[in-house]
């Protein structure tokens, strides 16, 4: 696995807005795009638009920071990556935004963030998932944060889930 | 913003053609946004557009791929998005797991080694709906629900090589 600079990184220009026109093809896209060679043009016969419409409304999204990518969305544990570690951690509040921007950057580390702690059933307050074809390698990639983070982290631990139970992303309502 | 149901146990590991394993690893990374976005690829990678177009649809229909389009930023659509864990007992899970993913708001849900053992993603139209999804999930279920939304975001990319 590797990683590289998301497009949620970039900064969101303020005065994008969805349109209506952007939430319909949002919703004829949510399930999937049409495999065909032209899909926009596929999209604008669904909906009644032009072609290049289409397409500029996507490079807006983009763009804006609405849509990610347009991409394949594979199930890791198909492609033998069947330990999806969730990695946590209890670092200090004072340096958890420099820390966290460290771990972020290790680019084994696909997700990475500050969340709350419920103290004091749960004092883990930054989260980094890793993802690995063996236990091992998961507890590699862990340890490689533990030296990163060093005495600003008091205990960890990682969660190594088990089973999907449901897995349908992010839809938009009808 | 909604989820449709499905649940989904630890699928074989597929046996992939050299073709795939390039695509799939070509794919993850998003089609240029041009008016034949998989002829572009092809000529990128010396294949045929056709021969990319049957692939990908024989990866989904294999469940390779669990889809192939946008992938949305639910927080640039105006939506909350929150991170949330439950602590169910052995005897409840199967139970809990069918009541909690009744919930159209519950877009995915990890089963996870740990005393709190039930992990899901909720994703609504508004701040206000997380909080009373996460009260109706407690009527519902009996259990109490763990919020962990997040305050910060340090990195997301996903990419699986092969």
């Amino acid at each position: 696995m590797s990683t590289s600079t998301s497009l949620s990184d970039a900064a969101t220009p303020k005065d994008f807005a969805m349109t209506e026109r952007d939430r319909e093809l949002i919703l004829a896209t949510q399930a999937g795009l049409p495999l065909v060679s032209d899909p926009w043009a596929e999209l604008g016969k669904q909906l009644g638009m032009d072609a290049n419409e289409v397409l500029a409304r996507f490079q807006a999204m983009q763009q804006a920071g609405v849509i990610r990518r347009v991409a394949a969305v594979p199930d890791h544990y198909r492609l033998g990556y069947r330990y999806n570690g969730m990695t946590v951690w209890d670092v200090a509040d004072d340096r958890i935004a420099e820390l966290g921007a460290a771990i972020g950057e290790l680019p084994f580390v696909s997700h990475c963030y500050r969340r709350p702690r419920h103290l004091p059933y749960w004092s883990f307050n930054l989260f980094a998932m890793v993802h690995g074809t063996t236990r091992e390698e998961v507890e590699d990639k862990a340890a490689r944060i533990r030296a990163v983070l060093g005495a600003d982290c008091q205990q960890h631990t990682i969660l190594y889930s088990s089973a999907i139970l449901k897995k349908t992303g992010l839809r938009l309502r009808k | 913003m909604s989820a449709t149901t499905e649940s989904r146990r630890l699928a074989p590991v597929a046996d992939l053609s050299p073709i795939e394993k390039v695509l799939i690893n070509r794919l993850q990374h998003g089609l240029p946004l041009v008016r034949h976005p998989f002829a572009a690829v092809a000529d990128e990678l010396n294949l045929k557009e056709q021969q990319i177009l049957d692939t990908v649809k024989k990866l989904l229909s294999e469940g390779v791929l669990t889809r192939f389009g946008p992938m949305f930023h639910a927080g640039e659509m105006g939506g909350a998005l929150t991170l949330a864990a439950m602590r169910i007992p052995e005897a409840d899970f199967e139970r809990v797991t069918e009541q909690v993913n009744s919930f159209d708001e519950v877009a995915h849900n990890y089963r996870r080694e740990h005393d709190l053992n039930m992990w899901f993603v909720l994703a609504t139209e508004t701040q206000s709906a997380i909080a009373s999804t996460i009260r109706a999930i407690e009527d519902t279920t009996g259990y109490p629900v763990y919020n962990m939304p997040k305050e910060q975001e340090f990195h997301v990319h996903l990419h699986f090589t092969v």
